[in-house]
């Protein structure tokens, strides 16, 4: 689209620059306050410098939070696009069955994340849970709540049960794009299944894998509420992934040097990466 | 036509989701002795008792009241003021108009965790403390950015000598906005308002931080009855399972929307 | 589901087939084709190919033509196994093929928009054919090589397919086409529909040089009458699911057999007007015309004449008309007359004299014919 020069413009966006900037600046600006000072109560602040994202970066605790996050997120997006990508190719596209697919798949997206914690907390229960109850029946020593194999597993299948759906939607878009031409003329050169997903399916897909990655990594990145509500962050503190390490500081302790120091390396980090991400497919699109 | 073999993925899968969700529901039906006796594929006895106690106690149905005022209220808010701004995008070129654009971006990247105690401080400090709105503003971060996306998305599908024409009819920019624009993107707004929706019913932390009485969520009603009275699994399970019920109705109106919006129009 | 078998002809054709090493050219027959897409649940089919019964002969060079809706892109879609028809039989040398897999038809078939393959270079996408039926490398280099060569394509072998033209990516989609030696029919559904007007022509000329060279059966749908009457031997005109009239487009300029023929054919279009049949004459609006098919047997129905604007003429004695417009055309003009409320459009001479009092036409007998039901009567000796 040929867009017009118009400084005018700016009045349109001005309602939304306010409320964001709100919201995003104030706060910012008190996290970045924080982070530099030192403060015993009663409003009364020492200027601190890097002292505290010294504290941080050298951190033991941060640290192991930090590789703890990367472990997680790298689980799950190694499960969840495979995965994703393989419900999406077998989806049917026509037919009254669509509808159907698409709504049940679509349900566990829109469950509070809460609910989400507290229902597979339920589900793995060792004794009355449907999960727990069948693994341990199986011969399975299944505890999620004292065995931190058991709950990195269990936090990850439940990431994996909340969250492909929106790869298997994201993709299930790209796929319907593809004109029926493009299969036509596949069948008519003799491609395999596997020639057809390679060369076609696969590279009409990039736009919204790209995006599905990248909303994924963040989300996975940032997560709080399920794992918290299911494990707590235990046992002991095994799968206390960033956030939920963040927050106990913050609200927990009200350790609020740490805490906001801690706060701007956790936001770069996921700056960063976006970023990357945002720079590679932009390139694209502009190819 | 798909081949019955094709079948056995996506009804595997399907079946996997919704058994998690099955035992959530067949639990809110259970008395809690049961619960605690055993494991029981279906209930032993069906007992209806957890869903009166959260319809005729206040401080549980005014748990989804609430949760669904300010859920409404953003999302609201949002699209509203993302569709001028979306449009502002989609048509013009204005200084910083991409860095903008990305900076929006950020914002919904942001880690609520980071956000939570700031918000606190903040809302109390202008005496919007436990209020609808607070959480409804509070939500803005990052609903906003997302509708902007989606909506400038679907936009700049709509080619602009429909603005053109529009003018030279005489139309002025509100009216044409109003009666012509949004009516041509109707799909697109759907979508951002399911995302909205979506984003902001499912949110906890900053839900949680920002309401302590007057505002509370369910989310926040479900969490204390769990460390407060014991372990009433039947009524947190009764409570779990309503709140399924407004994200089904929603994905259900937008059904038709969904492929389309995941797409983010920029297919 | 009533399928015909060919028995005669696939003995009459069989013993051929032994002598004959590949397939490299099909005659095509349709048996009784008609087709219906599945309806929605409690109405009755409604048959998008409502009877074909057609013989084509191997290595011509055809058009179906038709306006949207016509049936045309679906007999396409049966002729090349992408779509089963619900009644009747396609054969292939006598060979009935109407179950028959795409992949085992071999055929090849070019589609509107540029199909290719985004990821390869345009060397791989002219291999893919070949490579997926597992033809050594050596050989598949050299036919790339040479349909690359027929095709202008060798300069951009090495380029990604992605970012090419339009035209130069049609023209891979019909080279994946060309590269395998065992295509029996090469199908083109409006291919030229996103090329650029002064390409069109290019791609045009050379479908035809390329038709001269190979000789391989080629079928070519399109809406446009220009492209068809260039591009083909024979066209097949189709009209509201039947096909309508077959012939070289002399035949169909000449003696359209229906209306819509007439219509559909030639810039402008033949011209039809009403008549009766009184004691053996054609009367049109109580003036006698002179027409060439006359005939002896009672005529019902709705009975019209039909007479293109070429033979057209003012003369001294005839139908009254008023003169409503004249278009110069540059070679020619084009009058549009009136009787009696009937618009009727005369081809000129570019010098021609229009008359200005009372002017009156005649329609030359030879090129004037009666259509019943829309249909031409056919002629009884005299």
């Amino acid at each position: 689209m040929n867009k017009t020069l118009n400084q005018k413009a700016w009045w349109l966006v001005l309602p939304v620059l306010l409320l964001v900037a709100f919201n995003a600046f104030i706060p910012l600006m008190t996290v970045v306050n924080y982070s530099l000072q030192e403060t015993f109560g009663d409003n009364v602040f020492f200027w601190e410098g890097l002292t505290w994202f010294e504290g941080v970066l050298n951190s033991e605790r941060f640290h192991a939070a930090f590789l703890r996050q990367l472990l997680f997120t790298g689980m799950i997006l190694a499960i969840e696009v495979p995965l994703g990508i393989a419900v999406a190719l077998t989806m049917p596209r026509k037919g009254p069955w669509v509808s159907v697919c698409l709504v049940l798949m679509a349900l566990p997206l829109l469950i509070p994340w809460n609910v989400v914690g507290a229902m597979w907390n339920i589900f793995a229960l060792p004794d009355i849970g449907l999960l727990g109850y069948t693994l341990n029946s199986m011969g399975v020593d299944y505890n999620f709540t004292q065995q931190p194999v058991a709950a990195w597993m269990t936090t990850v299948v439940m990431d994996v049960w909340h969250w492909t759906s929106l790869v298997v939607l994201l993709c299930y878009a790209g796929l319907c794009s593809i004109p029926d031409a493009y299969y036509q003329a596949a069948r008519i050169d003799g491609a395999s299944a596997w020639a057809t997903f390679r060369y076609i399916q696969l590279p009409k897909m990039k736009r919204v894998l790209t995006i599905a990655i990248l909303l994924r990594f963040m989300d996975s990145f940032m997560i709080y509420t399920e794992p918290f509500v299911l494990t707590g962050g235990g046992p002991g503190n095994t799968t206390t992934f960033l956030s939920i390490d963040l927050v106990k500081i913050a609200l927990g302790q009200f350790d609020l040097g740490p805490a906001a120091a801690m706060s701007l390396i956790y936001f770069l980090v996921v700056l960063l990466i976006c970023w990357a991400f945002y720079t590679i497919m932009m390139r694209d699109e502009n190819q | 036509m798909i081949r019955t073999r094709q079948w056995i993925v996506p009804t595997l899968y399907i079946a996997f989701l919704m058994l998690p969700i099955y035992g959530l529901i067949s639990m809110s039906f259970k008395t809690t002795n049961e619960i605690l006796g055993g494991f029981s594929f279906f209930p032993n006895e069906f007992t209806l008792a957890n869903y009166e106690k959260i319809f005729t106690d206040p401080t549980w149905y005014n748990g989804y009241i609430n949760s669904l005022i300010y859920v409404v209220m953003n999302t609201v808010i949002s699209v509203s003021v993302a569709l001028p701004a979306a449009y502002a995008f989609s048509r013009y070129r204005f200084l910083g108009d991409k860095h903008l654009f990305f900076w929006l971006l950020t914002n919904r990247m942001a880690p609520p965790a980071v956000f939570a105690l700031p918000f606190f401080q903040l809302y109390s400090a202008i005496g919007l403390f436990d209020t609808h709105i607070a959480v409804a503003l509070a939500h803005c971060l990052f609903n906003i950015p997302l509708a902007v996306w989606i909506l400038e998305g679907f936009m700049s599908g709509v080619p602009k000598e429909l603005d053109e024409t529009a003018y030279l009819d005489g139309y002025s920019f509100w009216r044409f906005f109003i009666r012509i624009f949004i009516p041509t993107i109707a799909a697109g707004i759907g979508v951002a308002a399911f995302f909205c929706f979506m984003y902001s019913w499912v949110e906890l932390l900053l839900a949680k931080t920002l309401t302590s009485v007057a505002a509370k969520p369910i989310a926040a009603t479900m969490t204390r009855t769990a460390s407060t009275s014991g372990y009433e699994l039947g009524l947190l399970a009764a409570a779990g399972s309503l709140t399924i019920i407004p994200g089904a109705f929603v994905i259900y109106f937008v059904r038709n929307y969904i492929a389309k919006g995941f797409a983010l129009g920029r297919v | 589901m009533r399928t015909v078998v060919c028995i005669s002809t696939w003995m009459r054709i069989s013993s051929r087939l032994r002598t004959s090493t590949a397939n490299t050219m099909a005659r095509i027959d349709f048996k009784n084709v008609r087709h219906a897409y599945p309806p929605p649940p409690g109405q009755p089919p409604v048959y998008a190919l409502q009877e074909v019964n057609q013989i084509w002969e191997d290595g011509g060079a055809y058009a179906l033509l038709g306006p949207s809706g016509c049936g045309k892109t679906t007999l396409l879609n049966i002729i090349s196994g992408l779509l089963t028809p619900s009644e009747g039989a396609v054969c292939f040398d006598g060979q009935d093929v109407t179950r028959l897999p795409t992949t085992e038809r071999h055929i090849a078939q070019v589609f509107q928009f540029p199909v290719v393959y985004d990821t390869m270079t345009v060397f791989d996408n002219l291999a893919f054919p070949l490579r997926n039926r597992r033809m050594p490398e050596k050989q598949v280099a050299e036919r790339v090589e040479q349909i690359a060569a027929m095709l202008d394509l060798q300069a951009s072998l090495k380029n990604r397919a992605a970012g090419l033209t339009a035209d130069g990516k049609q023209k891979i989609s019909l080279g994946r086409g060309l590269v395998r030696s065992d295509v029996n029919v090469i199908m083109f559904d409006e291919p030229l529909t996103v090329i650029d007007p002064h390409l069109k022509w290019l791609l045009r000329s050379k479908l035809k040089e390329l038709h001269k060279q190979i000789g391989v059966t080629m079928i070519y749908v399109t809406h446009d009458q220009t492209e068809a009457l260039t591009f083909a031997d024979k066209v097949v005109v189709m009209y509201e699911g039947t096909v309508v009239q077959v012939g070289t487009p002399v035949e169909l300029f000449s003696r359209p057999n229906h209306t819509f023929v007439g219509y559909f054919i030639g810039s402008p279009g033949m011209n039809v007007l009403p008549c009766e049949v009184e004691n053996g004459t054609a009367v049109y609006r109580g003036h006698r015309v002179d027409v060439s098919n006359l005939v002896e047997k009672g005529l019902d129905g709705k009975l019209e004449i039909g007479v293109r604007p070429e033979f057209v003429a003012f003369s001294s004695h005839g139908i009254p008309v008023r003169v409503d417009k004249v278009d110069d055309l540059g070679r020619f003009q084009v009058a549009t007359v009136n009787h009696d409320g009937d618009i009727i459009k005369m081809v000129l001479a570019e010098d021609a004299e229009i008359p200005s009092e009372n002017p009156r036409i005649r329609f030359e007998p030879d090129n004037t014919r009666i259509y019943e039901n829309d249909w031409v009567v056919e002629a009884v000796s005299q």
